[in-house]
């Protein structure tokens, strides 16, 4: 199954939207409860991500039997130094960001946590790929 | 513990899904830092902020949170009704300060998370 979400920059009060919409659909197909969460949390924390620090992005969502496959695509600033950008407490995201209770530099982070494999790719100045897979059985 | 007991605990005004005020919560965890309250990973946890925000219930709905307490009388906008409404999240308002909301129900035997 595939799916796919637009998301904006700086729409703070959608943000979450696409990834409430997945978490319907992973119910619906009866993935277990603690998965599902692992899921969600990853895609929240990416899709806050964008809406915190790009103009726009795309969600592109497959659904296999034993996976879930994420793409976060955005276009927007870019990360100069990822492996900083990695690393908990690291953050640049700007003050309305975190009154909206983001931006504690703990986003990149707990993605990795909830995921089985992550990667992120950046062209300074273009945009950002999120790429992340969880497997759907325990 | 019933999430009604931690209603009448904190003075609190439940602004949504009543029908849920019987189901059982065991920890809690105060934080008005979202990204924060996303990196635990429990069940039956109800989350106590100052934050009233479209954010807060997003990040409850996410971390299938049954419960939220919003303290120092922080009103809750119609938006976040509906969206608690959509998942079942109890929301509480509060007129408690983070502090005595949180040592009120410590007290009572919500556990920490850590």
């Amino acid at each position: 199954m595939h799916f796919e979400y637009r998301v904006q920059g700086g729409d703070f009060v959608r943000a979450g939207q696409a990834s409430s919409q997945v978490k319907k659909i992973l119910k619906q197909l009866n993935v277990a409860p603690q998965i599902i969460k692992r899921v969600v949390v990853a895609l929240y924390e990416g899709e806050v991500n964008i809406v915190a620090h790009a103009f726009q992005g795309k969600i592109y969502i497959d659904i296999e039997t034993d996976k879930i496959r994420v793409i976060l695509d955005d276009v927007g600033p870019g990360i100069p130094d990822i492996e900083m950008a990695m690393r908990p407490g690291f953050s640049t995201a700007s003050p309305i960001v975190r009154e909206m209770g983001f931006g504690a530099g703990m986003g990149l982070p707990n993605i990795k946590e909830n995921t089985d494999r992550m990667k992120i790719s950046s062209v300074v100045g273009v945009g950002t790929r999120l790429e992340f897979v969880v497997n759907l059985k325990e | 513990m019933k999430i009604e007991e931690l209603v009448k605990a904190v003075e609190g005004n439940v602004v949504c899904c009543h029908e849920n005020l019987k189901r059982d919560v065991e920890l809690a965890f105060a934080s008005d830092l979202m990204s924060d309250v996303l990196t635990v990973q429990v069940d039956k946890l109800v989350l106590l902020t100052g934050l009233a925000n479209m954010q807060a219930v997003r990040t409850a709905e996410m971390s299938d949170l049954p419960a939220v307490i919003f303290v120092r009388n922080k009103t809750v906008s119609e938006d976040m009704i509906r969206l608690a409404e959509d998942n079942g999240i109890v929301l509480i308002e509060s007129p408690y300060t983070l502090y005595r909301a949180s040592g009120v129900l410590y007290t009572m035997g919500l556990k920490p998370v850590y």
